[in-house]
């Protein structure tokens, strides 16, 4: 078994999913993203035996293009976030009625295809494809179950889909001149390939202007709060969760890999870059006074933070920084389904009209706080251990920079905790808060069971990813 | 050249038809007759050979490129029979017509001969200023049809006249004997004005800035059906011819000769991106899009040696695209008098297929992966880079930017906006036609190497 299955699994049933009727597509879109997710786990134990999983067969012939999947210990623990988090995204969402319901399941499942084949994809333009792949669904996810005034969701989902258009496009052209360059499109072949500063420095660029946007990073971020306010939960969820780790995870495999001497050259530049994310977006997170919206300029401040552990090029670096994308992944998700179970009630996002809920329910009140508490990466949760280690690498780099960046532990208190004073303390509200529902609860614990799990034994990821990352950075370090 | 026979009696037939008074079948003989000239065209692909002292030149290129017309000529007539529906007694004549445009661009794709690619070009022009102006009692359609005569015929008139300066420079029509003169060097000077003149014929002709004044107007004119066969097979036909023109005739020895095609692209690119945001009417946007995607048509023209394979598939992608957007327009805006684009509003609600089939064909034509429209694309932009002309490329990605932004308009429309009441029933010609050209256009899209590797 290859990792062509988890792919077959997931288009299959984009397939099965629609044709299963609105009554049922939840629970077959929950039942492939299951199927996937075990697929996922006998790909991982068989690539842990030392079982070659990968998949290569020529697709066109001229330009040579391969059909040409990898896995590697980065590519797996991609997958697992993105297996693990859909399952969870699509549970999460019983509780909400769509309209056509098979179209919105299909359309998340086709995403999760499309993610899936991004974090496997070894041949750049099979890369690109499903990369641009995964805009479409999220599009109409965005666009058709989205909440608010339909003219301004309109005009923020397009925005969205452009700008990462543009972006991807720049890289596309970047593409287009490797190719010339290499006669291949494969990542072995362009990892090797010698170019000159020169050439590195605008091919550097042009894959930044993909990353930059989906990451996002300043000050290519003016699309993400309102799309991430706009877009149902589902949706915000997909994005936030896996959608931007895309752009972090090809940082590392794509950019850096092809392109290190600029990277090496103006590593300050981009390390400030990140953290100037990490300040501004929690500033801006302070003074927001829609749940949603808050979140999403947090989840700025986290991403800021990881881009800038990539870019320090240093194994420390890169193993927090993938360590931290998984954590913040699910930290993101439980953190949107709790806005979500407080607008099943209260049917508002207002932080202000919020209030008074640990008194009704104690038990919704502990699991937000441990939520928090991960999202601040206290010791003892997955988010410690990553943030830590970013900032360690960072250190090394420069003092001030770690200095600055850990201060998304001082300003996230901040934010967090007095977002929670808002949102939770305080007298009872008019409103009654219905205590969580089993599948709430369920979906909550499960998020933070794996989140504490991996807080105190790390060790089965790290050991996962390192290898693989130390290969990258050879690759990095070819023009010593 | 079989194939080219084969073409012509078919419409001759067609008329027949109307004399036994057999018009019940003429769409259903038609379209099993092209399928029969397909396999014509499957079945001596491979034969290189010239007909006539060489008027007639049979190569992989002439015979790729007359499948795809005949393809596109195939679903254009199966979208006939309920377009129409009014006009029945008509049909014989529209459908003979459309055939006989066929034939003339199959003559242009498989010419040998300079008169021979200039009577193909007039049977061409001639078949679409009829249609244009085929609504008869329509005064827009009559303008159409006026105006598109006007300027063809003039653009006509450049390439005749171009074509007896080569003829003075080269004392030959013959198309390889031109070529082997213009290889030597001791040309005169007036044969690369006469390739000016006919390359700006060709240029009128597919609507490439500063050449693509009548295209709006006489797109938003003219029966749908007729715009659609403007946009998709008679673009994608002159194109082609252009391309043989340059190639065959070694056009491009002069060093100018790419630094304005480059420019033309450029242009044509960005003014019909730019005239197409500010569209309301589906048929001039479309019509904008067109002139920006004979822009990239033209980057083919640049990288000649590589440039027929990736300009047949770009074709492919771009006409395939357009047919199914077309047959979804076409319903959508039958009855109405209007094609502005409220007129889409809510498509999504009353027929998700169409507007799916709809959003497709935007999405490939905006340069979407897994649509063969990002491959064209992409394929344009690597053989660009590697003849050197990355600012030239640079362009075409930002315009592939801008573009998004007018195909959206429409997508948007179809799926956000509250529902128009559609009660007319979808004729199931337009359903099928839809369905199979977007199958048709993802299956070149998975698998582009079928079309790629025909030329090879």
């Amino acid at each position: 078994m290859d990792v062509t299955s988890i792919l077959i699994i997931l288009l299959f049933g984009t397939f099965a999913t629609y044709f299963s009727g609105d009554k049922w597509a939840g629970k077959v879109a929950l039942f492939f993203g299951l199927a996937s997710l075990a697929a996922t786990i006998m790909v991982l134990n068989q690539y842990l035996a030392g079982v070659d999983v990968n998949f290569m067969a020529l697709w066109i012939k001229n330009p040579q293009v391969y059909f040409a999947l990898q896995a590697d210990g980065l590519a797996i623990a991609m997958l697992l976030l993105t297996t693990a988090l859909v399952p969870v995204i699509i549970f999460s969402s019983f509780g909400n009625k769509f309209e056509s319901a098979k179209s919105i399941y299909a359309l998340i499942i086709f995403m999760a295809f499309a993610m899936a084949g991004t974090f496997l994809a070894a041949d750049g333009l099979l890369y690109y494809m499903f990369w641009e792949l995964a805009l479409v669904p999220i599009y109409f996810i965005a666009l058709m179950w989205g909440n608010g005034d339909a003219e301004k969701r309109k005009k923020a989902v397009v925005k969205f889909f452009i700008y990462t258009f543009a972006g991807s496009l720049f890289m596309l052209a970047a593409f287009a001149y490797l190719y010339q360059r290499s006669g291949s499109f494969l990542i072995s072949d362009l990892s090797r390939l010698p170019l000159s500063e020169a050439e590195q420095f605008w091919i550097f660029l042009a894959f930044f202007a993909a990353y930059a946007i989906k990451i996002p990073l300043i000050p290519f971020h003016t699309w993400q709060a309102a799309v991430y306010q706009k877009a149902p939960t589902v949706g915000t969820m997909l994005l936030s969760g896996i959608m931007l780790k895309m752009g972090l995870y090809s940082v590392i495999r794509w950019q850096l890999q092809i392109a290190p001497l600029a990277a090496k050259e103006y590593m300050n530049v981009f390390i400030a870059l990140g953290i100037a994310g990490v300040i501004y977006g929690s500033i801006v997170a302070l003074r927001q006074k829609d749940l949603k919206r808050l979140l999403a300029y947090s989840s700025l401040a986290h991403v800021g933070l990881i881009a800038a552990g990539c870019y320090t090029l240093t194994l420390d670096g890169f193993v927090g920084a993938v360590l931290q994308m998984i954590a913040h992944g699910f930290v993101v998700v439980g953190l949107f389904f709790v806005a979500e179970i407080i607008y099943r009630r209260f049917e508002t996002r207002k932080i202000a009209k919020m209030g008074g809920i640990r008194l009704q329910s104690p038990k919704f009140t502990s699991m937000f706080m441990i939520l928090v508490f991960a999202s601040l990466a206290l010791p003892g949760t997955f988010n410690f251990i990553g943030e830590f280690m970013v900032l360690f690498s960072l250190s090394q780099i420069n003092m001030v920079f770690a200095v600055l960046g850990g201060s998304t532990i001082i300003l996230g208190a901040v934010y967090m905790l007095r977002m929670f004073q808002n949102v939770m303390l305080g007298e009872i509200n008019t409103k009654l808060f219905a205590d969580v529902t089993l599948q709430e609860g369920l979906t909550l614990g499960i998020i933070i069971a794996f989140l504490l799990f991996f807080g105190f034994y790390p060790n089965p990821i790290i050991e996962l990813v390192k290898p693989s990352l130390e290969n990258i950075l050879i690759n990095i370090n070819r023009f010593q | 050249m079989i194939t080219l026979i084969a073409i012509t009696g078919l419409g001759v037939l067609c008329l027949l038809f109307e004399i036994l008074n057999w018009r019940k079948i003429i769409i259903p003989f038609t379209i099993l007759g092209l399928l029969g000239v397909l396999g014509l065209i499957y079945s001596d692909f491979n034969n290189v050979e010239s007909y006539y002292n060489n008027m007639i030149v049979v190569d992989k290129f002439g015979m790729a490129f007359s499948g795809l017309f005949t393809v596109l000529a195939i679903f254009i007539i199966a979208l006939s029979h309920d377009f129409y529906a009014q006009q029945q007694g008509k049909l014989s004549d529209f459908i003979a017509i459309k055939i006989f445009l066929l034939a003339g661009s199959v003559a242009m794709v498989t010419f040998g001969n300079l008169a021979m690619f200039f009577l193909g070009i007039e049977i061409l022009s001639i078949a679409l200023y009829i249609l244009a102006a085929s609504d008869r009692l329509n005064l827009k359609s009559n303008e159409a049809g006026m105006k598109y005569f006007l300027m063809g015929s003039f653009a006509s008139g450049f390439i005749l006249f171009g074509i007896a300066l080569v003829y003075g420079a080269t004392g030959s029509f013959d198309v390889s004997e031109i070529y082997a003169l213009s290889q030597s060097g001791l040309i005169p000077q007036w044969f690369f004005i006469g390739m000016i003149l006919i390359i700006v014929g060709m240029l009128f002709k597919i609507a490439a800035v500063p050449f693509h004044f009548w295209a709006p107007d006489v797109y938003e004119g003219s029966p749908l059906l007729t715009t659609a066969t403007m946009s998709t097979l008679a673009k994608v036909v002159a194109m082609a011819a252009l391309y043989k023109l340059v190639s065959g005739l070694n056009a491009n020895s002069s060093p100018i000769f790419e630094i304005v095609i480059a420019v033309v692209s450029v242009l044509s690119m960005t003014v019909g991106n730019l005239m197409a945001l500010r569209q309301d009417n589906v048929k001039r946007m479309l019509a904008f899009s067109g002139v920006s995607h004979a822009g990239f048509m033209l980057i083919a023209l640049l990288t000649l040696s590589a440039g027929s394979g990736i300009l047949l598939y770009y074709t492919a992608a771009y006409a395939l695209a357009g047919i199914a957007a077309f047959s979804v327009v076409i319903y959508v805006c039958k009855n109405k008098g209007n094609e502005s684009i409220a007129n889409f509003n809510g498509l999504a609600k009353s027929h998700p297929l169409l507007a799916a089939v709809l959003a497709g064909a935007l999405l490939s034509m905006g340069g979407i992966p897994v649509f063969s429209g990002f491959f064209g694309k992409f394929m344009l932009f690597t053989e660009a880079i590697n003849s050197g002309y990355l600012a030239v490329v640079l362009f075409a990605v930002v315009n592939s930017i801008i573009s998004i932004g007018y195909y959206f308009k429409v997508i948007l429309a179809m799926y956000t906006k509250e529902s128009v009441v559609l009660t007319a029933k979808v004729p199931f010609a337009y359903y099928a036609v839809a369905v199979v050209s977007i199958l048709l256009n993802l299956v070149i899209g998975l698998f582009p190497s079928l079309l790629l590797d025909l030329m090879v």
